[in-house]
C-alpha cells in the first residue's frame, strides 16, 4: 500500500500544481470584477446621490476659492459649477457602468470591461 | 430627555495640551485604541495555534484574511498584493469602529466626518502617490482619457480633475452619513420607547430591535464599500483606466 501511495500523491501534486498555475495565469490576465459593489437598492441610490453631490461641492469649492483669490466674482464660480455638475454626472455614469458589469455575472474575461471610457 | 445627538459628543478623558493645541485623549481616541487592541487580539490569538484543521477562532481570522486577499485579487489584480497590509488594516479598523459602536454606551468614531475624512485622505494620498511613482508624469494622462479629440481636452481635463478630487468628499461622506443616520435613528426610537411608557413603548422597542439588526448589516456593508472603493481607486492608479 505504501508503495502505491507515492506515485498517486505525486500525480495528485502535479494536478494540483497545474490547477494552481492556471489560477495564477487567470489572475494575471486581469481583474475579473467578480465582486462588484452590491448591496441594497437604497444603499445604491444613496451612493449615486453622494457621487453627484460631492463632485458639485468640489467644483463649487474650487470656483469659489479661485474667485476669492483672483477677485473675479462670480465668473469662475459659475464656470466651475457647470464643470462640477458635469463631473458629477460622469461619476454617476461610471458608478452605474461598474455596477452593471457586476450584475452581468462573470462571463468573459476582464479585458475590455475595465476601461471607463 | 436626552438628545439623540448627545451620543456623538467628544469628551476628553485625559486632558493634554501641547503648545496651545488640545491633544486630549478623548472617548473617540479611547474607542480607536480599543478597536486596534481588539483587532490585534483577534488576529494574534487566531493564528497563535496554527492548526492544520482550524478551529472557530482561527477560521474567523483566516476568513477575514481571505476575504480581503480575494477582494484585492479581483479588483486590483496581482500588482495589488503589495498593498494588502494597508487595505486589510483599513478594512478591519473601519469594521471594528462600526461594530464596536453598536455596543450600548460605546462611542462610534466612524460617525465623525473628520475621522472618515482623515481615512479617505490617507487613501487619496496613497493612491495618487502610487500612480505618480508607477507612471511618473505619464500619470497625468489619466485626466485626458484616450480617444478624446484634442480640442475637447481643455474641457475634459478639468472635469476629470474635479471627478478625481470628488473622491475625497464622496468616500468619507458615505461612511459618516450612514453611521450617523443609523445611530441617530436608534436613539430616536429609544426615546419613543421611554416616552410612550409601559403601554405603548413596545412598538418602538420592536422597531429598535429590527433597526439594531439592520445597523449590523450597514456596519459591515459600509466597511466593505469603503474598502472596495479603495481597491478600485488603486486599480485605476495602477492601470490608468
Amino acid at each position: 500500500m505504501g508503495e502505491d501511495k507515492v506515485p498517486l500523491t505525486s500525480r495528485k501534486f502535479d494536478e494540483r500544481l497545474r490547477a494552481a498555475q492556471d489560477r495564477q495565469r487567470e489572475v494575471e490576465r486581469g481583474p475579473s470584477r467578480r465582486s462588484g459593489i452590491s448591496g441594497s437598492a437604497l444603499g445604491f441610490a444613496f451612493r449615486i446621490g453622494v457621487e453627484l453631490v460631492s463632485a458639485l461641492v468640489v467644483g463649487v469649492g474650487i470656483g469659489w476659492l479661485l474667485d476669492y483669490w483672483l477677485g473675479t466674482q462670480p465668473w469662475l464660480l459659475l464656470l466651475f459649477f457647470v464643470l462640477g455638475a458635469a463631473a458629477g454626472i460622469m461619476n454617476v455614469y461610471r458608478a452605474v457602468e461598474r455596477m452593471g458589469h457586476a450584475g452581468n455575472g462573470d462571463a468573459g474575461g476582464g479585458k475590455g470591461r475595465t476601461g471607463g471610457n | 430627555m436626552a438628545s439623540p445627538l448627545e451620543q456623538f459628543e467628544i469628551k476628553p478623558i485625559v486632558p493634554i495640551e501641547i503648545g496651545g493645541l488640545d491633544m486630549s485623549f478623548t472617548n473617540s481616541a479611547l474607542w480607536m485604541t480599543i478597536a486596534v487592541v481588539v483587532i490585534t487580539a483577534f488576529l494574534v490569538g487566531g493564528v497563535s495555534r496554527r492548526a492544520v484543521v482550524p478551529g472557530r477562532w482561527q477560521s474567523a481570522a483566516e476568513m477575514s484574511y481571505e476575504f480581503i486577499a480575494g477582494m484585492i485579487r479581483d479588483n486590483v489584480g496581482p500588482e495589488g498584493r503589495q498593498y494588502f497590509p494597508f487595505v486589510f488594516s483599513l478594512f478591519m479598523f473601519i469594521l471594528l469602529g462600526n461594530l464596536l459602536g453598536l455596543i450600548p454606551y460605546s462611542f462610534t468614531f466612524t460617525s465623525h466626518i473628520i475621522v472618515t475624512f482623515a481615512l479617505a485622505l490617507i487613501v487619496f494620498v496613497l493612491v495618487t502617490a502610487v500612480g505618480l511613482v508607477r507612471h511618473g508624469m505619464h500619470f497625468f494622462t489619466y485626466f485626458v482619457p484616450s480617444g478624446v479629440p484634442g480640442w475637447m481636452a481643455p474641457i475634459i481635463a478639468p472635469i476629470e480633475v474635479i471627478s478625481y478630487l470628488s473622491r475625497l468628499i464622496s468616500l468619507p461622506v458615505r461612511l459618516f452619513a450612514n453611521m450617523m443616520a443609523g445611530h441617530t435613528m436608534l436613539k430616536v426610537f429609544a426615546g419613543f420607547t421611554v416616552a410612550l411608557g409601559m403601554l405603548g413603548g413596545w412598538a418602538p422597542l420592536l422597531i429598535n430591535v429590527a433597526l439594531t439588526g439592520f445597523e449590523v448589516l450597514v456596519a459591515v456593508l459600509q466597511a466593505y464599500v469603503f474598502t472596495i472603493l479603495t481597491c478600485l481607486y488603486l486599480h485605476d492608479a495602477i492601470h490608468l483606466h
